[in-house]
């Protein structure tokens, strides 16, 4: 039974490809474009198609915690049809509550089957967080925490992808004040390189890019110190945004619909989180590149960075004083201690006249006294 | 004319703050004050109008080159104070600014009773930084370090330069850019309000002590009266061999 489920040869991609009905044609359109999302150079094509032709395709275990499935649905609608259609349906076959036929005792035998079969070799791929307050039974799937079910996947793993917000930082659920401690999971799996693949969802072809570059090289792209890929999250959306201009030549939106909106000003006083948030959103888009929250006329939220949620107000660039009260911001907070400062400063002025009275008044008339003595 | 004092005091001109720490002390002042101003603007812009089209105006550009200039030259600034505490004179030594000594910190105790609570007492007498400002000055070494890791933090990801890009780790710290421009921008306000306090302050010893102290970041000098000279009346918050 199990044997059928997975064979003992996985084909390669590039078969899958075959079977799938694409042609070479296709299969080349669609590497190319990963080499240049993945950030390689041109002569890297034939390497990355090499890869997916002679390597069988790697068999991934992708688990849903704590989350929307946003980040599945964004790559299913990444812009070349086989990054789904081989990407997904194939790599994913395995093991995914959301796309499986599977279901029940079947489907969680093909992960055991996965995971003893293909021991070190598959890839984790994660998407949403890990709830371990009370004892992790706010996610429990076939009798099992979501902590035990990734630990259990992830002791394995050749490699670990943390798809969107949720399993790169806890996105929405950690909130505060984050009733079911939802964890994101590299502060849960020790000793195993996490790939941060952030975003509320990540873009699809950021997605698919991270996979073709695990299958071309064999490893884990290079990533930044916040363990993202630099390939995607080295520039800032501000850094390729269209609209960066107005910004330079100081020209904002002043609210929604106004003139300046009309223009397509910068939204940065709208609160756009642009210049404090890393993607690649400015420039690969969302739906096939059709375009992007900016584009459409709204600030940028800043999904992809930890917290966002908690690190302000989406509208407002300004944000709230931790401990402070939502309303008070640091400017509201550094007004009323420069107020208070200013009081104490007054009061210390008039107190130094009476209470050092006798010592100015002798620095005074000692100056006097010299003063009067200088024949002019 | 009858002379009606018995005693005028003769004053003896000291040389407290040296050329360098002076350049020191209006650079920092100015690059302060440039900081802060386009800071502000760059946190929230003003609504400014204009006939002329987009590409022809860099109004925010402008004002982020002022801030980025500016920064080096406080960055740089704030290097050489460091470095100048290790060869300067008694009164710009490192050891005037961190309470190492129970001498120190009586002398901060003394201070705070004679100047700011204006308890009657002995006046102390200091004409370099007494123990208060001098640990003061210390916390607002650690408020440049903060502004210049989160500063050049931020900028590092924009900065084609080597220096930036060695701050590329503190964002990370923080959990990403926006954490770290807001403590960039709380920390702001530590300078806004130690600047308030600090010019009050030299005011005020300037009016009650009458030994020079405004004037003193000018041309250096400061008196001290030949009395407290001859007795050794004088202090510093630390020893410094010299």
């Amino acid at each position: 039974m199990s044997n059928e489920i997975i064979p003992t040869q996985q084909p390669t991609y590039y078969e899958e490809v075959q079977r799938k009905g694409y042609s070479r044609r296709d299969f080349l359109q669609f590497v190319s474009m990963m080499t240049a999302f993945i950030g390689l150079e041109n002569t890297a094509i034939g390497q990355v198609a090499k890869a997916l032709e002679t390597k069988p395709r790697v068999p991934v275990i992708w688990l849903h915690f704590q989350e929307c499935t946003c980040c599945s649905e964004s790559f299913i609608r990444s812009s070349h049809p086989i990054v789904a259609d081989i990407l997904l349906d194939k790599i994913s076959l395995d093991y995914t509550e959301t796309l499986m036929a599977a279901s029940g005792f079947q489907a969680e035998e093909a992960m055991q089957n996965t995971m003893k079969k293909y021991k070190g070799e598959y890839i984790l791929c994660v998407e949403g967080s890990v709830p371990t307050g009370a004892d992790g039974v706010y996610c429990m799937i076939g009798g099992k925490t979501s902590l035990q079910i990734l630990e259990e996947a992830a002791e394995n793993a050749k490699a670990i992808i943390a798809w969107g917000s949720c399993a790169s930082n806890g996105c929405v659920q950690s909130a505060k004040p984050n009733p079911t401690s939802a964890t994101p999971i590299h502060k849960l799996v020790k000793g195993k390189p996490v790939i941060k693949v952030p975003g509320c969802p990540p873009i699809g072809e950021v997605m698919a890019g991270v996979i073709v570059h695990l299958v071309t090289f064999d490893r884990i792209p290079e990533l930044d110190r916040l363990g993202r890929p630099k390939a995607f999250y080295s520039k800032r959306v501000h850094d390729t945004c269209y609209r960066r201009p107005f910004y330079d030549a100081g020209l904002y939106v002043e609210s929604f619909d106004d003139e300046n909106a009309k223009k397509g000003y910068c939204l940065y006083k709208v609160g756009c989180k642009g210049p404090s948030t890393y993607n690649a959103c400015g420039v690969m888009k969302w739906n096939n590149g059709t375009s992007f929250p900016i584009q459409s006329g709204h600030g940028c939220i800043g999904c992809s960075e930890e917290n966002y949620w908690d690190n302000g107000r989406l509208y407002e660039r300004g944000s709230s004083f931790a401990g402070f009260g939502i309303e008070a911001n640091a400017d509201t907070f550094g007004k009323v201690a420069l107020g208070v400062t200013a009081a104490a400063l007054a009061g210390h002025a008039v107190m130094t006249n009476v209470r050092k009275k006798k010592l100015i008044r002798q620095v005074e008339e000692e100056g006097k006294q010299n003063e009067q003595e200088l024949k002019s | 004319m009858k002379t009606k004092y018995l005693h005028v005091h003769r004053l003896r001109r000291v040389y407290v703050w040296e050329l360098p720490v002076r350049y020191y002390h209006w650079l920092n002042a100015l690059a302060i004050i440039a900081l802060i101003i386009t800071g502000f603007f760059i946190a929230d812009p003003l609504a400014l109008q204009s006939k002329d089209e987009a590409a022809m105006r860099f109004t925010m550009g402008w004002v982020r080159v002022i801030h980025f200039i500016a920064s080096y030259i406080f960055f740089f600034n704030f290097l050489f104070r460091l470095y100048w505490g290790f060869v300067g004179n008694k009164y710009a030594n490192w050891r005037q600014f961190i309470p190492t000594s129970r001498k120190f910190i009586k002398e901060m105790w003394a201070v705070f009773k004679i100047d700011i609570l204006m308890l009657r007492g002995k006046e102390h007498i200091s004409i370099g930084h007494n123990a208060m400002a001098g640990f003061i000055y210390f916390l607002t070494f650690w408020a440049f370090l903060i502004q210049c890791l989160t500063g050049f933090g931020l900028y590092a990801s924009m900065g084609t330069w080597w220096l930036p890009k060695l701050f590329s780790w503190v964002p990370a710290l923080f959990g990403g850019d926006i954490m770290t421009r807001q403590i960039h921008h709380w920390a702001m306000w530590f300078f806004i309000l130690f600047a308030v306090i600090h010019v009050y302050l030299v005011f005020y010893h300037d009016y009650v002590e009458g030994r020079g102290e405004m004037s003193s970041m000018g041309g250096g000098w400061k008196f001290i009266e030949e009395d407290v000279f001859q007795n050794e009346e004088h202090h510093t918050p630390n020893k410094v061999k010299q």
